[in-house]
């Protein structure tokens, strides 16, 4: 990794980043504004490029269009990446970005072709939440803190910390999916929300564990840190999403209240996968496994 | 020459099964006798929809998403659950759900209508039969998608912009009630009942509904309603016999 910081690239990765938690909100609208089916041809909109953004139909192109934005800036990302000093992974983690930009794009127009079979909608919310989580990685990645190269620290805990935080993004997701698959009714939300007990203790677990033993370490006690303040968020978020679809289960159009909790609620879930794979990756990078585990003295830090 | 044979072996029952499914599932309703209506020897079924308690207040929609829409409007409260001043319920629907003797009922070449005005659907709730053709049509000077959340039929989803031509579409199966909604204003929704034969009613603004013509029998019927659900009862009926029969909702 010999690869020295470049302010551009990183730059541009964050705008990239900022970009998509944006199309994530811009989506979220989409779906808490029942917005899904008021263009329903695709590629095009209304048969042109730019309908009248009448209604809904903003909600709907607008999404339309900030993920054009924001599939061309992938491009341009990875193409940059590409030309660029960077290590031969992190072009590769570029590629993957355009590949699953794409995917995505197609995921959604065929929800609007099918109107919207949950399985389909579902995918495209999960598959958001991963995109969002490779352009936050690649921020990180391209940036001066990541360049500076890894301060190794030793584990002697019970479990493999490099385990369970592995364990935490996949965790995460099967939550995200649950979560999607409520809001598009293919299941009840009584199974997310059952889940999210378990996410809450192993964030809670993952991440005492790095601030009890690790708080030295400067990447690893940030990302922990990161990690239990958005799950907190998220948690409360939840329970306003839940309470305000309640309330206006009989309304006739989608009510300001439950469009605002439900769209954090999507937009804070992002927040929520990116930092659970942030902090996998700061894990896997700076935590070494030391054989067994001692009776005394579980845990040293090294620096 | 070996294989060819397998395949034509194999191929011979699949070909043979598949023509016998499809000419089967035509003559279903072909090969049945042709009814018609009996004005002079038919039944009567007629009745009242009725609601008891208070009647819930509608909340006024909120259609600042689209100011052209707001300005046709003073204050439009939802059609969700609108009760008459007689205590009965508008835009239910009445059929009978069962118990008729198997036959093909013609489908009146009259075209039945369903207007989008004022960014709501007019009528709220209607009835058409299998086959007939219903029109689309949108008054206003704003985008509209046509989205029918049919599940027995095919589902289809079409953009209807200002003065475009109308729509006309047929539903080839029976389906008790299609939604019809607009993702443009999510308030918009409206109702259609695909019934195979032509007894049924919505009722209006005296909650009462009357089915003329009917064969005498016994009959399952039905009154749908989009908030308050199905409701079922049984009616035996004789030769230019009067049946009354109401229905009766609560909140
Ligand atoms: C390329 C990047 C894209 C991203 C990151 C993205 C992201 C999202 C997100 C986060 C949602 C909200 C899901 C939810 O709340 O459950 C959403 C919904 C939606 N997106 Fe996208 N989207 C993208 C592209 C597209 C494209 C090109 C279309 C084209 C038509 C599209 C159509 C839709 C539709 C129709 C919904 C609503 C689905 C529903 O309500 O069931 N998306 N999108
Ligand atoms: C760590 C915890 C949690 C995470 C990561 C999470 C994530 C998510 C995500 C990403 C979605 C939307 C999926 C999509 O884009 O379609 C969602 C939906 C939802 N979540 Fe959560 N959630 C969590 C906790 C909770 C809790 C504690 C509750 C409630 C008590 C809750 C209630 C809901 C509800 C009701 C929906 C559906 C919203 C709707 O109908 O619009 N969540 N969750
Ligand atoms: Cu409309």
């Amino acid at each position: 990794m010999a690869a020295k910081y470049q302010r551009g690239l990183h730059r541009f990765a964050l705008l990239l980043t900022g970009c998509t938690l944006l199309l994530v909100v811009a989506g979220a609208m989409v779906t808490s504004k029942d917005a899904g089916l008021s263009v329903p041809d695709w590629p095009l909109s209304y048969g042109r490029l730019m309908p009248p953004m009448e209604g809904n139909i903003f909600y709907e192109h607008g999404h339309r269009m900030i993920a054009t934005a924001v599939g061309l800036l992938s491009i341009a990302m990875a193409v940059w990446l590409w030309r660029s000093a960077s290590p031969r992974w992190l072009k590769i983690t570029g590629l993957a970005a355009v590949g699953g930009v794409i995917a995505q794009g197609v995921l959604g127009g065929i929800t609007v072709l099918w109107m919207l079979p949950p399985a389909v909608s579902s995918s495209h919310a999960c598959l958001a939440e991963l995109f969002f989580s490779t352009t936050v990685a690649i921020a990180v990645f391209t940036s001066r803190g990541w360049q500076a190269g890894a301060v190794p620290v030793e584990d002697r805990g019970l479990l493999p910390l490099r385990f369970v935080a592995l364990f935490l993004p996949v965790f995460v997701l099967f939550q995200v999916a649950l979560g999607a698959t409520a809001r598009h009714k293919a299941i009840g939300s009584i199974y997310h929300i059952a889940n999210s007990a378990l996410v809450t203790s192993a964030v809670l677990y993952v991440t005492l564990r790095i601030l009890l033993h690790f708080a030295k370490h400067d990447a690893l006690r940030r990302s922990a840190i990161v990690m239990l303040v958005v799950t907190f968020a998220q948690v409360f978020l939840g329970i306003a999403a839940y309470m305000s679809r309640l309330a206006t289960a009989d309304a006739v159009q989608p009510i300001p209240v439950m469009v605002t909790f439900t769209v954090m609620h999507v937009a804070v879930g992002a927040l929520t996968m990116a930092a659970s794979v942030l902090l996998a990756i700061q894990v896997c990078r700076n935590v070494r496994r030391v054989a067994a585990p001692q009776a005394s003295a579980r845990y040293v830090t090294v620096s | 020459m070996k294989r060819w044979v397998g395949g034509a072996l194999l191929l011979a029952p699949l070909t043979w099964l598949y023509s016998c499914s499809g000419s089967e599932s035509r003559s279903n309703t072909a090969a049945l006798p042709l009814a018609q209506v009996d004005a002079t020897n038919g039944a009567t079924i007629s009745g009242k929809v009725l609601f008891t308690g208070a009647a819930p207040v509608m909340p006024v929609i909120d259609m600042s998403s689209n100011p052209t829409c707001e300005r046709q409007h003073g204050e439009r409260r939802a059609e969700i659950v609108v009760v008459n001043p007689n205590h009965t319920l508008r835009n239910t629907f009445v059929w009978i759900a069962d118990g008729l003797p198997k036959a093909r009922w013609q489908a009146p070449s009259a075209i039945a209508h369903l207007d989008q005005k004022g960014c709501t659907y007019q009528p709220h709730v209607q009835g058409i039969m299998v086959g007939q053709t219903l029109e689309i049509s949108n008054s206003d000077p704003v985008n509209h998608n046509v989205h029918a959340e049919s599940r027995v039929n095919a589902a289809w989803n079409e953009s209807e912009p200002p003065r475009a031509e109308t729509r006309l579409k047929r539903f080839q199966e029976q389906e008790v009630l299609i939604p019809v909604s607009c993702s443009v204003h999510p308030w918009m929704r409206s109702y259609v009942g695909v019934v195979a034969h032509p007894f049924f009613a919505v009722t209006g603004d005296d909650g009462s509904f009357s089915l003329r013509g009917v064969p005498p029998g016994t009959y399952k019927l039905e009154a749908v309603h989009e908030r308050f659900g199905r409701k079922q009862i049984s009616v035996t009926v004789a030769p230019q016999q009067s049946a009354v029969v109401d229905f009766t909702y609560g909140s």
